[in-house]
C-alpha cells in the first residue's frame, strides 16, 4: 500500500533508501514489505538508509538490522541528522557517511554556520571500535580506551584517561588543543601533525597538548595555568 | 521455572569460552540446578568434545531450527551430572544457517523447564556472535590478561551495551600470579581498571584444565584444583551468593611466602 512511497537509489557501494517522514514503525513495515516484494533485487545487497531527523536508539536499529539480515541483506549504514541516531549506528558498527553519487542536500549548509563553535558532550566510556566525529569540539566525561577514535574540528577534552587515537583541529585548525586527566593516547594529532605519547613516568597528571613551532607539545596543566 | 539465558563471549578466539561454558554448566548443575549448554559456534563444533559427549550426538541445533527434530531430541544428557544437557551445533553448516530470531525462539521454548541456559558464542563480532547474544538476558565477557584479548573484550562490551543487553560481567581466565608478580602479565586490577565492568571471577592458569578438557571431564568436578574452585565460586556468584575472590597466592605455598618475606623472592 505504501510501497510506492519508498525511494531507492543506487550509490557507489550499495543501495540507498530514504525513509519518509512519519511514524517509524509504519515506515519500517513498509520498507520491509517493499523488500519482500522485490526480493531478487535486494538479496545480498549492502543497504544504507537515510532516516532524516529521526532520533533512533540502537535497539531499534539493531532490530531493523536483524530483520534485514534474515532477508540476506546487510545493513551497512544509517544516515541521519540526529546525533542520537548517529551515535546509535556508530555503536552498532554502521557507517554514518557514504559517498552518494547524487548527494541529498540539506546536511551541508548546517556545518558551515556552526563550525567549530558547537560541542558535543558525552558522559560514558568510549571503548575499542567506537568512533566519535564532530565538526565542533568534543568533551568526554569518562575514559577513552585504546582502539577508540575521536575526530574533532575543534578542541578535545577528556575528563578521564585518554588512551585511544585523537585528532583535534581535523580540518586544519592549528590552534586546537587536547586536554586530559591522563594524556596517554595511542596517537595524538593536531591539524596535520601526528605524534605518539612518550612512555609515562610516575603518576599521571592532567595535561594539555597543543602545537608549538609545528610540534605537538604536552604540558602539565598546573605548570602552565 | 523460567531459565536465565547467559551468553559467554570474548571477541578474540582461544581465551576459554567453551571451557568456561562447560565448567560453569557443570558447577551450576552440581548445585542442583537444571542447565542446558548450547553451542552456537556453528561449523566449529567443540563444546561437545570438552564435555566428552561427542559420540552421543544424533541431532543438532540446525536440525532443531530447520524442523528435522524436536528440541528434546537434540538435548544430550551429561555423563557425569544429572540435569546437565548439551545442545550441540552442526559441524557441516555455517553461521547463516541460524538467525538471531531462531535463537530467541529456541531459548523461549527451553526456558520453561530449565534454570539456566548457557550459550557458547563463536569468536568475532559477526553473524554468529549476533546469533549468540540475541536471546541473552545477561552476557559474560571472558578475557585473558593479555593486551590483545583485553582490547577485543573492550570492543565486545561496547557492542553488547549498544544492543542494550546491559553491562556484561567480566571473567578473567588463565591468570598466572607468578607472571603478574614479575610484572610480565597484566594483573586482574589492570584489566578491570581498563574495562570498568563488574568482575564475576578469576580463573587461574592451571595445567589441570588442559588435561580435563582433553579428557572431556570438566575441571569443575575436581574441587581440589584451584581452577575447579574458581568455577564453583563463579556459579555461586551467579546464584546470587556473595563469594570473595579466591586467594590465588595460596598455590605458591607457605614456604614461598616466608622466603618472600626474607627478600629472596623467587623459588
Amino acid at each position: 500500500m505504501q510501497a510506492q512511497e519508498i525511494e531507492v537509489k543506487g550509490i557507489k557501494n550499495g543501495i540507498l533508501i530514504e525513509v519518509k517522514e512519519g511514524d517509524w514503525e509504519v515506515q519500517e513495515r513498509a520498507l520491509l514489505q517493499h523488500i519482500d516484494q522485490n526480493r531478487e533485487f535486494f538479496e545480498g545487497a549492502r543497504l544504507v538508509i537515510d532516516v532524516g531527523s529521526r532520533a533512533l536508539k540502537s535497539p531499534i536499529l539493531a532490530s531493523l538490522r536483524n530483520a534485514l539480515s534474515d532477508r540476506e541483506i546487510k545493513l551497512w549504514g544509517v544516515l541521519s541528522s540526529s546525533i542520537v541516531t548517529e551515535r546509535a549506528s556508530q555503536d552498532l558498527g554502521l557507517v554514518i557517511m557514504v559517498d552518494q553519487s547524487s548527494p541529498t542536500s540539506e546536511k551541508h549548509p548546517i556545518n558551515t554556520v556552526l563550525e567549530g563553535e558547537e560541542a558535543v558532550f558525552l558522559k560514558r566510556t568510549l571503548r575499542s571500535g567506537h568512533k566519535i566525529k564532530h565538526p565542533g569540539h568534543i568533551v568526554i566525561l569518562g575514559d577513552v580506551n585504546p582502539g577508540a577514535e575521536i575526530v574533532a574540528g575543534g578542541n578535545i577534552i577528556v575528563w578521564g584517561r585518554l588512551r585511544g587515537v585523537v585528532h583535534a583541529g581535523a580540518k586544519g585548525d592549528t590552534e586546537a588543543v587536547v586536554c586530559s586527566l591522563d594524556l596517554s593516547p595511542t596517537q595524538l594529532r593536531i591539524a596535520d601533525k601526528i605524534s605518539i605519547s612518550p612512555p609515562r613516568k610516575g603518576k599521571p597528571r592532567p595535561e594539555i597538548a597543543r602545537l608549538e613551532d609545528g610540534q605537538v607539545t604536552a604540558h602539565d596543566w598546573f605548570e602552565v595555568h | 521455572m523460567s531459565a536465565k539465558v547467559i551468553t559467554i563471549t570474548s571477541g578474540k578466539g582461544g581465551v576459554g569460552k567453551t571451557t568456561a561454558i562447560a565448567n560453569i554448566g557443570a558447577a551450576l548443575a552440581s548445585k542442583g540446578q537444571k542447565v542446558a549448554c548450547i553451542d552456537a559456534d556453528i561449523g566449529l563444533r567443540n563444546l561437545d568434545v570438552v564435555m566428552g559427549l561427542e559420540n552421543r550426538i544424533v541431532y543438532d541445533l540446525v536440525d532443531v531450527v530447520e524442523g528435522r527434530c524436536r528440541l528434546n531430541q537434540a538435548m544430550i544428557k551429561d555423563k557425569h551430572i544429572p540435569d546437565l544437557y548439551l545442545i550441540p551445533t552442526a559441524q557441516t553448516r555455517d553461521k547463516t544457517a541460524v538467525s538471531p530470531t531462531d535463537m530467541i525462539r529456541l531459548c523461549n521454548e527451553l526456558r520453561s523447564d530449565l534454570d539456566w541456559i548457557l550459550i557458547d558464542s563463536p569468536a568475532g563480532i559477526e553473524r554468529g556472535f549476533k546469533n549468540a547474544i540475541a536471546p541473552a538476558d545477561e552476557v559474560i565477557v571472558i578475557t585473558n590478561p593479555e593486551v590483545s584479548a583485553v582490547r577485543d573484550a573492550d570492543r565486545i562490551i561496547g557492542i553488547v551495551e549498544a544492543e542494550e543487553k546491559g553491562t556484561p560481567r567480566l571473567l578473567i581466565n588463565r591468570l598466572d600470579t607468578e607472571m603478574v608478580k614479575q610484572n610480565d602479565m597484566l594483573s586482574a586490577d589492570d584489566v578491570v581498571d581498563l574495562l570498568a565492568i563488574h568482575l564475576l571471577g578469576i580463573v587461574p592458569e592451571d595445567k589441570a584444565v588442559i588435561i580435563s578438557t582433553n579428557k572431556g571431564t570438566p575441571i569443575a568436578l575436581d574441587t581440589n584444583s584451584l581452577a575447579g574452585q574458581a568455577y564453583h565460586n563463579i556459579a555461586r556468584r551467579l546464584l546470587g551468593e556473595n563469594v570473595p575472590l579466591l586467594d590465588l597466592d595460596k598455590s605458591s605455598g607457605f614456604f614461598n611466602r616466608i622466603s618472600s618475606v626474607f627478600g629472596s623472592g623467587e623459588k
